[in-house]
């Protein structure tokens, strides 16, 4: 890991005025240093000399101006790490997140701003609402990961700079006032690097392996602790104490061996820079009482030593902490060299960029015109990185104002289906074609603005997201400017109007993160109050009312069933249990859509 | 007692004292090198600079040269000293932790992962603590006083100054940039959760946002929280640069005065130029001593945070109680007799469990059914001993089931808690939890009731498949079924099988339910759901709802009665 990433330099405008300013300070801070280092050396030996307060007035007071202008300094130099850190955490969070949800900042309003699907949805299972864990990652980073920057900034890089600054100042001030003295520092200076180098390197294999191991007991009480239940009811609970002590000694004598070898460096670091200054003090001792140097010089060398250690010193104990600011900055880069957000949509195969210049005319939007006629024309789709394809030649019809069930086993290809229609994925072979009053001839799906096409649909997966929003908020999500009795109608059409009613705002009650406050049956049906507002022709449906008990089961059918009426609609589960009320049903298993019977 | 968890922290360690005294001797010692040298030093060179004979500076010489090695060394030493006694001192924690968690009802508690991973890094927490916030004040506080002493007789109004100077920028300016920095800490964090928020609803959501063309909104909506961060991070850096500015001046000024009042005593003749030499010089170097203790101030709000939400679980009144006069094991053929059952969690909550009456007969499967809330996982926490019931019993074959020890109660009485947890080792170490010492032999057999075994044969390593972290590698229904095996394995008397379905798709569902009622054929089981799969192969049905029993039967009379199941069975088994 290098301890400036030019990546980082090049990126954030702010890092770079930092960087300047960080400078700037450095090379004040090293002349304050050398001023006082000589002031004091002045003052002593001249006090020695029987020079009065009167006669080293100057000296004194200007003691304590250095004194203040350090104590600005750092505080100036401290806050305005702080800002520029703040800064450039700002820039590189809001590329990542314009970055991985699609939406660039040259062109945030252009057509299809999320075409394709945002970067991070590669790799998911499938549009089924489920989150990955790499969305945790991001959000990790994005707050947690890059506030190490703090430290990095406020902390490490003056520091940084001051290594470099003041060990070469005071070479070239001591070597002037006595070259035996800069000679054993020239020589002591360079060890402690190359020292600490050889160090890490000489144990940086086994220091892995050990990390290693050490990841693995240390995770040992989390798993045993949520275990705990478990282990519980198999009387295993009270084994366990001894076993958690055992495990955690057996974790400390690996890191006790870990810690002996890490801790070298430090101790090499320590070690050179304090003996410097044990050699350079007696060095000066001697030469002074043989008359070879006069004490005022003697007394200069001597404050000045440990001060050319000092910054090495501040570094190496920073270091680490520091690292994982950068760590975190080099994660986001990384995230932003993952290729063009669009070019993998959400787990579906790439869609060529270069045909988004092709696109047709938008599909009109018509709010409760008819919908489109949909035709799936030996559709196939393989999902990237993967062998089976998760459709094969499906051939199918959605005829306006009509709806279908479709069914079939897990895994069977329904939610690639409705990602499909979603625009989520595109076709690896076939087309969807769509023929519509406003188009001309039959259009491929692919060739129309996905942001137009999904005007005209609202879904409702199986577990819907709700945000940390108010309840009409969420329900707004597809039609943010609906008045307020449009919401409300739109929640009576849900049968969601009773329980909103009953929360402590109504429909202003803010929902918590992730809808927490409902239960999987009301937050369903705020879904489906969302899709009736969205007014949309074509409805999509995944599992409405899997793992929802009977009460819930049966409002979320009441609503379904009214919002199919006069819309084309898929309904995909894996039961039968909705055949009374879609006009056909279709079956698919392993990719391939078998019989169909209309009802 | 005393109350501060801070204090109640550091007193954890006081088993390991001994070596944490020995700790910061060592840490005493190498600060004090570092001071040290530079104070010998000066002696040395203002001494030679009165051009003594040689010999008296040999032992400045020598004292010189062994503090240049001594701090270092000293310092390797104390870190391995403390690290190796705070670990120590962890693993007493955790087991304190662990007991009494054990102790108390971990269901409520373990309904969310977010709770235990918090409380497992509070436990760690002690750790940091021990090294990181104990050690350097203790070091600061030997330290400042022998160096502050040392002073005070070479040159009273040094020693005093130096004083006051190590106490304001060790004590009394940390303390203040800790109590300056709280306010900004806390807008800090509000601006951070509603970014975090922000960026959870646009991640997280992605799939409904894209599909609604609301991700543009939910952008800006993340920018608006990004600007205020940063808003609220660059207005408060002013504030949180206050404590090295701080430091800094009183440093400059310590030495600045001592400077200025030691000239006045030399000229004036009351102080001599060597002991004038050093106390300038160890004043200098002396601030070394604090510098570790703003760091320390700044933790000790996040440290204290951790210690109220550990001492909050140490504190934690069991729930349960092993029987001052057990009763025997029952020996009788396995019947269940839930009799007027009422728990609540509090005295001012609603009863969980209102009065209700279960049986069991021996051998047979009973179900008990419910919409969430019903209580349902309250009686699963009751008949797995988790809690004693606040009134009415439990009784296996006459024997009321609070008589029995827990664990004794749990031999006869076990099964498929909520949400299983499959532990991070290998399918072998995992069912081998539910019988310590099961031969393959059994193992297999479980595996083979619980319909897993054909899975394991394909597996390469079979038994010593490592099944990841929470079971990653293993699908959702594998392992559902590798919780039945486990519970078929330990063979208690009653089977209980809480929601051993949930998260399961319905296709899985429906094979698990299948398999499950195949294996527990001939037990008594009750099996606690919330959906109707696989109930019409049950022999008895409960439906709760809200603490009460609505109705019970068997799934034709249920069926042929007006009610709650009739309508549930006939909503969902449409077509």
């Amino acid at each position: 890991m290098k301890p400036l990433d030019p990546r980082l330099v090049r990126t954030a405008r702010a890092v770079r005025v930092h960087l300047a300013v960080t400078v700037v300070c450095g090379v004040v801070v090293t002349c304050l240093v050398l001023a006082q280092a000589w002031l004091l050396a002045r003052v002593i030996s001249g006090a020695t000399d029987g020079q009065g307060v009167g006669e080293l007035a100057w000296a004194i007071s200007a003691v304590a101006v250095v004194a203040i202008a350090r104590a600005v300094l750092s505080y100036g130099a401290e806050t305005a790490a702080l800002r520029s850190a703040a800064r450039a955490k700002s820039e590189l969070r809001r590329r990542l997140i314009r970055h991985v949800t699609g939406t660039s900042d040259s062109a945030p309003a252009a057509a299809g701003g999320s075409d394709s699907g945002p970067v991070w949805l590669s790799g998911q299972t499938g549009p089924d609402g489920t989150s990955t864990p790499r969305a945790g990652e991001l959000v990790t980073l994005a707050t947690r990961g890059l506030d190490a920057l703090d430290d990095y900034f406020a902390r490490y890089l003056p520091q940084l700079v001051l290594a470099v600054l003041v060990p070469v100042a005071v070479l070239v001030v001591v070597a002037r006032a006595d070259w035996i003295s800069a000679a054993v520092i020239a020589v002591t200076l360079p060890l402690i690097p190359i020292f600490m180098a050889l160090v890490g390197w000489h144990t940086q294999a086994r220091t892995q392996r050990q990390w290693r191991l050490l990841n693995r007991l240390g995770g040992h009480f989390l798993d045993v602790v949520e275990g705990l239940p478990t282990l519980a009811i198999f009387r295993r609970a009270k084994a366990q104490a001894a076993i958690i002590r055992r495990i955690t000694d057996e974790h400390r004598g690996v890191t006790m061996s870990t810690l002996r070898i890490a801790f070298l460096s430090a101790f090499v670091l320590e070690l050179l820079s304090t003996l410097a200054v044990a050699l350079v003090a007696v060095e000066i001792g001697l030469r002074l009482m043989y008359g070879m140097l006069d004490y005022e010089t003697a007394l200069l060398v001597l404050i000045l030593a440990p001060e050319a250690y000092l910054p090495l010193r501040e570094v190496g104990a920073r270091f680490h902490a520091s690292m994982e600011g950068v760590a975190a900055a080099e994660q986001v880069f990384t995230v932003l060299d993952s290729g063009p957000a669009r070019e993998a949509p959400a787990g579906g195969p790439a869609a060529p960029r270069s045909r988004a210049g092709d696109e047709v005319a938008a599909l009109p939007r018509r709010a409760g015109g008819p919908a489109p006629r949909i035709r799936f024309d030996g559709v196939g789709l393989v999902y990237p990185g993967r062998d089976v394809p998760a459709l094969r030649d499906v051939d199918l019809v959605l005829e306006p104002g009509r709806s279908l069930l479709l069914t079939g086993p897990s895994g069977s290809g329904k939610s690639s289906l409705l990602a499909l229609l979603l625009r989520f994925a595109e076709p690896t072979t076939g087309t969807i074609l769509v023929e519509d009053a406003s188009l001309a001839a039959p259009v491929p799906l692919s060739l129309l603005s996905a942001d137009s096409w999904r005007a005209a649909i609202a879904w409702v997966p199986q577990h819907p997201y709700l945000f940390d929003d108010t309840v009409a908020g969420n329900i707004r999500l597809g039609a943010p400017d609906a008045s307020d009795a449009e919401v409300r109608r739109a929640a009576e059409l849900a049968e969601a109007h009773g329980f909103i009613s009953a929360l402590p705002d109504g429909y202003a009650t803010r929902l918590g993160e992730r809808g927490a406050r409902l239960s999987a049956g009301q937050r369903q049906r705020v879904a489906l109050a969302r899709a009736f507002l969205r007014d949309a022709p074509i409805v999509l449906l995944d599992e409405p009312t899997a793992h929802l008990d009977p009460d819930n089961a049966r409002a979320v059918r009441v609503a379904v069933a009214r919002l199919l009426r006069d819309r084309s609609g898929v309904i995909v589960a894996h039961d039968t249990g909705w055949t009374d009320i879609v006009d056909a049903v279709a079956h698919i298993e392993a990719g391939r859509v078998g019989e169909r019977i209309p009802t | 007692m005393n109350r501060e968890p801070l204090w109640r922290m550091i007193a954890l360690a006081r088993p390991r004292g001994a070596r944490f005294a020995l700790g910061v001797l060592l840490g005493a010692l190498a600060t004090g090198s570092g001071v040290a040298l530079l104070g010998v030093a000066a002696w040395l060179i203002s001494t030679a600079a009165q051009h003594p004979p040689i010999t008296a500076l040999s032992v400045a010489v020598v004292a010189t040269r062994a503090l240049g090695v001594s701090r270092g060394v000293m310092r390797y030493l104390e870190r391995l000293v403390t690290h190796d006694a705070a670990f120590r001192t962890l693993a007493d924690v955790r087991v304190r932790v662990y007991e009494r968690l054990a102790r108390t009802e971990p269901v409520r508690r373990f309904r969310s992962g977010d709770l235990v991973s918090r409380l497992v890094s509070d436990t760690d927490a002690t750790q940091d603590l021990l090294v990181r916030g104990l050690t350097p004040p203790l070091v600061g506080i030997v330290t400042g006083g022998a160096v502050v002493a040392v002073c005070t007789a070479l040159f009273a109004p040094g020693g005093l100054l130096l004083a006051a100077g190590l106490l304001s920028a060790g004590v009394a300016v940390p303390l203040a940039a800790a109590a300056l920095g709280r306010g900004p800490g806390r807008r800090l964090a509000r601006a951070r959760g509603d970014l975090s928020t922000s960026l959870v609803d646009a991640l997280h959501g992605a799939p409904d946002l894209i599909a609604y063309g609301a991700m543009d909104r939910a952008v800006r909506r993340v920018e608006e929280a990004d600007a205020e961060i940063t808003r609220v991070a660059r207005r408060d850096a002013a504030l949180l640069g206050f404590g090295e500015g701080a430091i800094a001046l009183a440093t400059g000024l310590t030495v600045w005065a001592t400077l200025l009042l030691g000239v006045a005593a030399v000229s004036e003749g009351t102080l001599g130029p060597v002991p004038f030499a050093v106390v300038v010089l160890t004043a200098l170097a002396a601030f070394e001593i604090v510098s570790p203790l703003p760091a320390v101030a700044a933790r000790l709000g996040a440290v204290r945070a951790s210690g109220e939400r550990l001492f909050d679980v140490l504190d934690t009144p069991a729930s349960v109680s092993d029987p001052a006069d057990p009763a025997p094991l029952p020996d009788g053929p396995a019947r269940l007799r839930v009799r007027g059952l009422r728990v609540r969690y509090g005295a001012d909550e609603p009863w969980a469990l209102d009065g209700v009456d279960i049986d069991v007969p021996p051998g047979r499967t009973v179900a008990v059914l419910g919409p969430s809330g019903a209580g349902k996982s309250t009686l699963a926490a009751i008949l797995l001993r988790f809690r004693d019931p606040d009134s009415g019993t439990v009784e296996l074959d006459g024997t009321d089931l609070t008589r029995l020890p827990v664990d004794e109660a749990r031999r006869v009485i076990t099964g498929v808690p909520q949400d299983p947890h499959v532990f991070t080792s290998t399918l072998r170490e995992n069912l081998r939890l539910a019988r310590p010492g099961a031969g393959d032999g059994e193992l297999w057999e479980a595996l083979r009731r619980a319909r897993l075994a054909d899975d394991v044969e394909a597996m390469p390593e079979g038994l010593d498949t490592e099944v990841g972290s929470h079971g990653a590698r293993l699908s959702g229904g594998m392992r559902r079924r590798l919780a039945l095996a486990r519970a078929l394995l330990a063979a208690p008397r009653v089977l209980v099988l809480d929601e051993p379905t949930t998260h399961l798709d319905p296709d899985a569902r429906d094979a698990v339910v299948t398999d499950l009622l195949d294996a527990t054929e001939g037990r008594s089981t009750l099996l606690i759901t919330h959906d109707l799969a696989g109930l019409e192969r049950v022999d008895h049905i409960y439906v709760v709802s809200e603490g009460r029993v609505l109705q019970h039967g068997s799934h034709e009379e249920l069926l042929s009665r007006a009610g709650w199941y009739r309508d549930a069975h006939a909503l969902l088994r449409r077509g």
